[in-house]
């Protein structure tokens, strides 16, 4: 069977269901129909999905006679689109199931119901898209649905600016994706993948074409310097559509970027790795710290995004540098590292932000130095945030630590690549990695522990309750799946194998067959990794340690004072905050990344005033790049408007000097 | 085709730009017509000789509007406008008629340099014919450029679709259709602009564009 004749009419029935939405949003029953269709379209969509990946679907094309005239619509499912069916379907049926609970918080519903599942729609055709034109259009519903989702709660200023910004960048990288198509279809305007992959072209043209869909789908997915407009946009929108931006738009962008770069566009350059992995570094240790710093609990985990994005770029760039040297072994290593880490943290990232949304609908609070000791009111909810940190920061035996080791294996191969320059840079990247690494589990630990532990730090917080079960139900899907994935990720590795046969002309090998469910990247005798047995190994160890304190110390549960330096002062202000944790990095990389500034305020002799600690920061992508550019536009944009109040001759004289000047540029040139 | 031909053509494509030369330094607006008139005629000559040495019968037809329409009708009709308007004693040029012609010589000139090296392979009588018309073409926006009396534009405007006539009339094989359908045109925007000039009148008390830019309440 094929497998578009599943999808296209999921995405239909999704289309309609924004429709229904727009039709009843301001019902009562609207919330639960809605979100119920989306659920089942979704799970539905999953479904087939991975039936696909598996090879029980046919791959066959398929042409629909819309859109442009004599050319149609063109659909197709191969291995990597079905791969990331799974993940768009999979954010969609968790976010759909938590916005069953989330979505009745919602005060206005209108704005957010209709597009959610338009929103999804929008992705499932990105992916199933196979000529040009159809892809485009696609990606700009996708945005332009979720820029509505973005807008959702318009009446707040913040949100307003950061749908601008949004609107501005998403804007941006659609031109650049529409130049980049542009060159590849050459002037015979060949829009159809078929015809694009077939092409030759030189490689200048190649060369643009991939700069050109580095910026476009770099800026949708994140990449440094193009990330500003994320970590205002992602958490501006409702929680559940925040985890679909963040675990899963950036993923469709992703998908882009391979599409073109790795399927269509042939041979790479062995540039292309250089810039990749260079961008890829520094933009998971930018976003890293931005993270460390950020006190708003759902901007943090925007920034995270953008960690993660730098690191799954990172792996794309090796398996680019791998391939172009033809080691197709090392590149498909790193390609289904990057991969895995597609699906990993679109797992963790959307059960990070039903996490923080559960604590919004909790609370109303998202600044974390307002929140704290949480653990004891939302235990469940707890838990799956505990789930989700330990998976981010890339801990065994959860899924985050496979697809990182991986990355680290893959970079662990560098010294087989010929040429120095690529030998000396893939292991400082992976430097950066690392670090970037180091600063996620710090970033997770401080997330956790200033909202969960401690002491309530406003009343809010004290009186806190645990969500509904349709919220607590979708995090701990995504929990149990992150466990799942990270003590069998053989299971996973094989079904990317022929994606990697087809992109890089390589695979991994068979992970089926190796004891006790373990991976091995390369031969057993390099390396090897089991989940299985690290998870039986520590929940055994932990279970026997508990057991045996319970079992010789004492049953009881007791409950002390905290230790409080001495002060007897029972404030839970005084407690660590997000802020304190954060300084000591702060110092180490502050000065440099942030031109971050301490200041102490001394009230004068006499004075009973309190001194006061400021710490000033400045983003300076924002201040070297955006706002130079913002600034000429407004100076352009301010001495063009002149022309607007000219008078009639004023006109036809502009229109007399343009043929003018085309007429003496024919007359110099020729 | 032989000299005297040639060099008839030639001149009565000659006489277009001289004629075009003339309406830049009419400051009157009788005056002005009446050379737009002498233009139209010169044209209409032009016309009918192209249909001559091409053996081209329908382009008498084209002549026979240009004369009939372009140096009849129409200047006679500008002419009823300006006395119902009253305001056949003034215009004013905006530059100088010193500068306004430079202007044009260097526009020939310019006009010249474009067309001879652009089509170094083609018919030197269609070859000299195109120079000519984008010369009247460019003349034509120039008269249109320095005239701030709407009169003086539509002149100009009328002057220009006469090049256009020209270069099309020159170029062997070009049929009726688009002749009548240009000369049409021109019709429909002398109607038009008529109309609209009466509007104007009825509003403000004035031709001067000028007027609608104060409307509009903008500095000049």
């Amino acid at each position: 069977m094929q497998a578009l004749m599943i999808h296209l009419p999921l995405v239909g029935v999704l289309l309609a269901a924004a429709v229904l939405a727009t039709a009843i949003a301001r019902s009562a029953s609207a919330t639960p129909v809605v979100y119920a269709i989306c659920a089942v379209a979704s799970a539905a969509g999953l479904a087939a999905a991975l039936l696909s990946l598996t090879g029980g679907l046919s791959a066959a094309p398929l042409v629909l006679p819309l859109g442009l005239p004599w050319v149609g619509a063109h659909f197709r499912i191969d291995a990597l689109a079905a791969f990331f069916l799974v993940v768009v379907n999979l954010g969609g049926t968790a976010a759909s199931i938590y916005g069953l609970g989330y979505g009745h918080h919602e005060d206005a519903p209108h704005r957010v119901l209709p597009f959610f599942p338009a929103f999804l729609a929008g992705m499932n055709l990105v992916v199933m898209a196979d000529d040009a034109f159809t892809f485009l259009l696609s990606w700009e519903f996708m945005s332009l649905a979720s820029w509505a989702l973005v807008l959702a709660h318009h009446r707040e200023a913040a949100n307003a600016r950061a749908a601008y910004i949004y609107l501005l960048m998403a804007s941006f990288g659609t031109m650049a994706l529409l130049l980049a198509f542009g060159l590849l279809a050459g002037p015979g305007g060949e829009y159809a993948f078929a015809s694009i992959r077939e092409a030759d072209r030189a490689p200048a043209i190649a060369a643009l074409a991939l700069v050109l869909m580095l910026v476009g789908a770099g800026s949708k997915a994140g990449l440094a310097p193009l990330h500003v407009w994320l970590p205002l946009a992602h958490p501006a929108a409702p929680s559940h559509v925040s985890a679909l931006m963040s675990g899963v738009m950036t993923k469709v962008a992703i998908y882009g970027f391979i599409r073109v770069v790795f399927d269509l566009l042939g041979e790479p350059a062995w540039w292309s790795s250089v810039l990749l992995l260079a961008l890829g570094g520094a933009t998971a240790v930018l976003g890293i710290l931005h993270a460390m710093m950020e006190t708003d609990l759902k901007r943090l985990l925007a920034y995270s995004t953008i960690e993660n994005i730098g690191v799954i770029f990172a792996g794309l760039g090796l398996s680019l540098a791998f391939e172009a040297n033809g080691m197709g072994w090392a590149a498909a290593l790193a390609l289904v590292a990057a991969l895995f880490h597609v699906f990993n943290h679109s797992l963790f990232k959307s059960l990070l932000f039903f996490g923080a949304g559960a604590v919004l609908t909790a609370t109303g609070q998202r600044d974390m130095d307002r929140l704290g000791g949480l653990i004891h009111r939302m235990p469940a909810t707890s838990l799956a945030f505990l789930v989700g940190c330990v998976a981010i920061s890339a801990l065994p035996p959860f899924n985050g630590f496979v697809s990182e080791w991986m990355i680290f294996q893959a970079i662990l191969q560098s010294p087989n690549l010929p040429g120095w320059g690529l030998k000396i840079m893939v292991p400082a990247v992976g430097g950066l990695l690392a670090l970037a690494a180091a600063l996620a589990a710090a970033c997770f630990v401080r997330a956790f522990g200033v909202v969960f532990l401690g002491r309530p730090r406003s009343t809010v917080a004290e009186q806190a309750q645990e969500v509904d079960h349709f919220s607590i139900a979708a995090m701990a899907f995504l929990a149990a799946l992150c466990l799942l994935a990270g003590i069998l990720p053989g299971f996973v590795i094989d079904s990317l194998a022929p994606i990697t046969q087809a992109l890089v002309g390589g695979s991994m090998p068979d992970q089926t067959g190796d004891a006790w469910l373990s991976i091995v990247p390369i031969a057993e005798g390099r390396s090897s990794y089991n989940g299985l047995l690290v998870f039986v190994f520590i929940a055994v160890s932990a279970w026997l340690a508990a057991y045996l304190v319970h079992r010789f110390a004492s049953r009881e549960l007791r409950r002390g004072p905290a230790w409080d330096c001495g002060f007897p002062e029972p404030s839970p202000a005084t407690q660590y905050t997000g802020g304190s944790f954060a300084q000591p990095i702060r110092r180490v990389f502050g000065t440099m990344v942030f031109r971050a500034r301490e200041t102490v305020d001394m009230p004068p002799p006499g004075s009973t005033a309190p001194a006061r600690h400021r710490v000033e920061m400045r983003d300076l992508v924002w201040d070297w790049l955006f706002a130079p550019i913002a600034g000429a536009v407004d100076f352009a944009a301010g001495h063009l408007n002149r022309l607007q109040f000219l008078t009639i001759r004023r006109y036809l004289s502009f229109v007399f000097l343009a043929l003018i000047t085309l007429l003496l540029v024919l007359a110099l040139w020729t | 085709m032989n000299g005297l031909t040639f060099d008839i053509a030639h001149m009565l494509a000659g006489g277009l730009v001289l004629v075009s030369f003339m309406l830049l330094y009419q400051d009157r607006l009788y005056a002005l017509l009446n050379v737009y008139a002498l233009h139209a005629l010169v044209l209409s000559l032009s016309v009918a000789w192209q249909a001559y040495v091409q053996d081209a019968p329908h382009l008498y037809v084209t002549a026979a509007i240009a004369l009939v329409f372009k140096a009849g009708v129409i200047p006679i009709a500008l002419h009823r406008i300006i006395l119902r308007l009253g305001i056949h004693r003034d215009i004013e040029t905006v530059v100088g008629i010193g500068m306004t012609m430079l202007a044009g010589m260097g526009l020939v000139a310019l006009s010249m340099v474009v067309m001879l090296r652009v089509t170094p392979e083609a018919d030197p009588l269609a070859r000299e014919d195109l120079a000519f018309a984008l010369s009247v073409l460019l003349l034509g926006l120039l008269v249109m450029v320095t005239r701030r009396n709407a009169i003086g534009q539509v002149v100009g405007f009328m002057a220009l679709e006469n090049g256009l006539v020209l270069a099309a009339t020159g170029a062997k094989g070009m049929p009726l259709v688009v002749e009548i359908s240009v000369a049409f045109s021109i019709v429909i925007a002398f109607v038009v602009i008529g109309i609209f000039l009466f509007r104007i009148r009825e509003r403000f008390d004035t031709v001067d564009i000028g007027a609608l830019d104060d409307f509009r309440g903008e500095r000049r």
